[in-house]
């Protein structure tokens, strides 16, 4: 484990999608990483990790974007952000340039500050003193990146665990791809769709009352179809809760909603 | 086979409509993947032997035209035949020209993805030769003019009743629905064949350089028949199959079973080294190694070089969730899953297989599953590169990468960008929290429900709590 | 010319050209090492160990496993099988450790040395080893012991000593090697069960091709 310093200096990486559907994501990721002791900013210069071109096959943007990414994060101790799919992407920069290039070593550089944000908590900062209660039985979606990519299993379940009156019902499957895939979803839509057919069924079948994950892409993929069968499960980012930041409507849910239910 | 690659997207959809694939995709998913789990928790050593295995996957690769040449001395000390193919053509040529060596008429063939690769069956047929296939599942597959939906388990899409409905009207029998009387029924009918066929051609899952000898791997027992009742055997393989030792084949015997049924070994593993002896009562005269090419010779040294790695196990296919929804047909020619994305634009080019790399979450599950390592989600991308470099990629995503990008250069525009598409999409939600159709998105909206953002942007609204924060600290 | 351009290809990718006799020695020496990778500890037992593994993989791969206490119970014990089946026919390989015996005790039931035959119902072999890792058999084929035994008739009855059960697959190469100086038999089989397939309806049946049924005559010979 590496020994960062008493208060580190973290440079938020937003993730898009955080920023423009789900600021509150964000935000809890912000108030994790304080309550951990790190000061975090949020570099001006990021926009997106570069993924729809890497998985495009458009290299060069992806570069592009590689090396505004690393400029916008030079100087900070740690890279975190809440999203194994886009801390996953930072991790394959190194592979956008040629051995001789400078840049290959900033971005080498980068992938060994960059980490998704309870594998931070968890294996960077050793931080557990969650200060959350939930009332509720819930269900863990493992992204894939995250998963198979960086290793993010356990961390988010021993968070979870530190959560007064949680319940965590693992459903079946829990590890298999829910369909998203980024520009997958809507290349192929009927094969997304049946994937993710799949998992809400599972879902539904581990009892739980809310299903969290730790990437919005999946989350927003499975709450959307949740939401379009009429399920009546809640969809929230792994943060929102460990932050106990949950007044905010669920995923795909309204204030008046939640009104309604009350 | 005809190409039916380009037609991805139509193929999937008529297989995600179809209930009886669906079932059988269902069941299938509890079958297989299941049984590997099971495997594996009884084998410590798994995961190191997958270490091994790829690295001597790769010393082989870099060895490769050393070990070749070793095999075929061996083989021909033995008293067989080795055919060098560079191509599916060349394969199904030298397999014709040995055929009418022997006169035969009739061959029967113990299963062979590479003879599906060469087309070898349609060939032969138009040349004269009636192949029978002999793999319980390739057999049924014959009868119907069909072709394997999946490299071990070939007949998958099919069920019960679609085999009972065959066999009736080809063996002209009662019809039955009992599995074990199918299947009796196919070895009465078989036992005619493997016993007077010219010719017997199977395939080989190694072939080991210090012996010369192929090896066949099936738990039928058909391949067996195959190549000891003819007067002649045929082994149709690829170059990337050959393994220095006996000892190394053991590594990959064990590997092999485990990642592909789950079980602890096939039931027959079963070496063939040169024609029979002049002591042996039984057993081919000819034998002849027909080893084919076929573009993997090109890829040593490039990108896909891990690729020839491939043990054709049909793990990442058992575990591959795209492959869980399509189906094997779907992907339109001969090899499916995600080894298939891999191999068929080598095999078929970029330009007709361009869907099969991008149909892919990139999930990862089948570099978690392969027993040598390979990296195939990054191997997919880099046929998906090769696609854009040649301009191949669809003139819809091009742009919506080149537009996307102008924005994602420029971070003030990018905040504009998702500001303005926050605000619309919260717009259109109006208070409802999510939108049932939007436009554009229609790919996304036909299916689900899109949930709505929360307002204004993380960035905004943290510029402007950092501004106030500061107006309040003046 | 298609070798020429096939191996031209490889060494292009390895940006080489014709292997160095340093190099093709060095790839002879691994080979005449026939170093063995990782081992599974799981066979690597004692004696009793193995065969006890044996008998337990063997099972669970569907043979029927009968135990003998010498070679001149393999007459008696076989008779008593082949009559349990109704069979009058017993075809076999013609081992000499088999010919000496006394067959008296199959009664009507013929005993052919020969080739197996479509519509055979039963054949006899011994087998050179069994392998405890997974209740595998080793058989090759040799003037004595013709490979059709193995395969063409629906029952498949093998005798195995227990003094040749090793622990890995590797073990048994050794073993071919050492019984077969002059290079490898023409076939070696690894048998593990009967014949299986779940080509029909993902339904799991024996008895495909090869033999429905394989017993193995243990002989307990240690």
């Amino acid at each position: 484990m590496p020994n960062p310093t008493q208060n580190p200096k973290v440079g938020l990486f937003v993730t898009c999608l955080a920023d423009m559907f789900r600021p509150s994501v964000a935000f809890a990721t912000v108030k994790l990483l304080e309550a951990a002791g790190c000061k975090v900013e949020v570099p001006e210069n990021q926009t997106c990790c570069g993924q729809p071109a890497y998985n495009s096959g458009d290299k060069a943007t992806t570069a592009d974007i590689a090396r505004q990414t690393i400029e916008a994060f030079d100087g900070y101790e740690y890279i975190v952000g809440p999203s194994g799919s886009c801390i996953g992407m930072l991790h394959y920069y190194p592979d956008l340039f040629e051995e001789n290039d400078p840049w290959k070593k900033r971005a080498e550089d980068l992938k060994s500050r960059a980490y998704e944000i309870t594998q931070f908590l968890t294996d960077i900062v050793d931080f557990d003193r969650i200060n959350a209660a939930f009332e509720g039985t819930i269900t863990y979606h493992d992204s894939c990146s995250g998963l198979r990519q960086l290793g993010v299993k356990q961390q988010p379940r021993k968070l979870l665990s530190k959560v007064d009156n949680l319940t965590l019902n693992e459903m079946e499957e829990a590890e298999t791809c829910c369909g998203f895939g980024g520009t997958f979803c809507v290349k192929y839509p009927d094969i997304s769709n049946r994937m993710v057919s799949n998992k809400t069924q599972y879902i539904s079948d581990s009892g739980a009352t809310t299903l969290v994950g730790g990437d919005l892409g999946c989350l927003l993929n499975m709450a959307g179809k949740l939401k379009r069968e009429g399920k009546q499960i809640q969809a929230r980012h792994v943060v929102e809760i460990l932050a106990g930041m949950t007044d905010t409507p669920a995923i795909g849910e309204a204030e008046y909603e939640l009104a309604n239910e009350l | 086979m005809q190409i039916k690659s380009p037609q991805f997207k139509e193929n999937a959809r008529i297989a995600l409509h179809n209930v009886e694939l669906q079932e059988a995709l269902g069941q299938f998913k509890h079958g297989f993947p299941v049984n590997r789990a099971n495997a594996i928790k009884r084998l410590p050593e798994f995961e190191d032997l997958r270490d091994e295995a790829r690295d001597l996957k790769n010393h082989i690769i870099q060895n490769l035209d050393i070990y070749l040449e070793q095999f075929e001395d061996n083989v021909v000390k033995n008293g067989g035949h080795v055919h060098w193919c560079s191509t599916a053509e060349d394969a199904n040529k030298a397999i014709l020209d040995i055929c009418k060596q022997v006169d035969a008429k009739t061959i029967t063939k113990g299963k062979s993805m590479v003879s599906e690769e060469t087309g070898l069956n349609e060939y032969l047929e138009a040349n004269g030769v009636r192949p029978v296939e002999t793999d319980l599942g390739e057999y049924i597959l014959q009868l119907r003019d069909d072709h394997p939906s999946h490299i071990i388990a070939p007949a998958i899409h099919l069920n019960v009743n679609d085999v009972s409905e065959t066999f009736h009207e080809h063996h002209k029998r009662p019809k039955t629905g009992d599995p074990q009387a199918l299947m009796k029924e196919a070895r009465e009918v078989l036992r005619k064949e493997f016993v007077s066929a010219d010719v017997g051609l199977t395939g080989a899952n190694f072939l080991v350089a210090e012996t010369g000898s192929t090896i066949i791997v099936t738990n039928e027992g058909n391949g067996d028949l195959t190549q000891t009742l003819p007067k002649t055997h045929i082994v149709i393989t690829s170059i990337e199959k050959v393994v220095p030792t006996l000892e190394d084949m053991s590594l990959f015997l064990r590997l092999l079973a485990r990642s592909a049924t789950g079980q602890e070994f096939t039931v027959y593993n079963t070496l063939s080294t040169g024609p029979k002896r002049d002591t042996d009562q039984d057993g081919p005269e000819n034998f002849h190694v027909v080893l084919v090419d076929n573009g993997r010779s090109e890829m040593v040294g490039t990108e896909f070089q891990d690729m020839l790695r491939c043990i054709r196990c049909s793990s990442c296919m058992n575990h591959c969730p795209v492959y869980g929804a399509v189906g094997g047909h779907s992907y339109g020619w001969v090899y499916p899953g995600p080894m298939g994305s891999v191999l068929t634009p080598k095999m078929i080019g970029i330009d007709k297989a361009a869907h099969l790399p991008n149909a892919s979450t990139s999930c990862g599950k089948c570099e978690e599953v392969c027993p040598v390592r390979i990296p195939l989600p990054k191997m997919m991308r880099h046929w998906r590169e090769k696609e854009f470099e040649k301009h191949l990629t669809p003139k819809t995503v091009r742009f919506g990468i080149a537009g996307w990008a102008f924005f994602a250069k420029r971070p003030a525009l990018y905040r504009w960008l998702a500001r303005s598409s926050a605000w619309f999409m919260s717009t259109v939600a109006g208070k409802k929290g999510r939108i049932k159709k939007l436009p554009l998105a229609g790919g996304w909206t036909d299916w689900r429900d899109m949930p709505a953002p929360q307002g204004k942007t993380f960035m905004d609204q943290w510029k402007a709590a950092s501004s106030a924060k500061q107006q309040a600290e003046k | 010319m298609s070798k020429a351009d096939i191996l031209g290809n490889i060494r292009r990718g390895l940006k080489r050209g014709e292997a160095t006799p340093a190099q093709k020695a060095a790839a002879t020496r691994r080979i005449n090492a026939h170093k063995a990778t990782i081992i599974p500890k799981r066979s690597q037992l004692d004696q009793a160990g193995q065969i006890q593994l044996f008998r337990d993989m063997a099972s669970g791969a569907a043979a029927e496993i009968i135990d003998i206490e010498s070679l001149s119970d393999l007459p008696s014990a076989a008779a008593e099988w082949l009559n349990k089946h109704d069979f009058k026919t017993l075809v076999s390989a013609s081992d000499q450790c088999l010919n000496e015996l006394d067959w008296s005790a199959l009664g009507d039931i013929k005993r052919e040395q020969r080739i197996a035959q479509s519509g055979d119902l039963a054949s006899l072999t011994t087998s050179m080893a069994g392998i405890a890792e997974t209740g595998t058999l080793m058989l090759y084929s040799r003037p004595e012991s013709p490979t059709t035994l193995n395969f063409l008739p629906d029952c498949h009855l093998v005798v195995l000593r227990e003094s040749t059960i090793v622990g890995s697959y590797e073990d048994a190469w050794q073993m071919v090697r050492e019984q077969n100086p002059d290079g490898m038999p023409r076939t070696v089989n690894m048998i593990t069960g009967p014949s299986r397939s779940a080509d029909i309806g993902q339904k799991l049946q024996m008895g495909a091709h090869g033999p429905c049924v394989l017993v193995i005559f243990l002989l307990k010979d240690v």
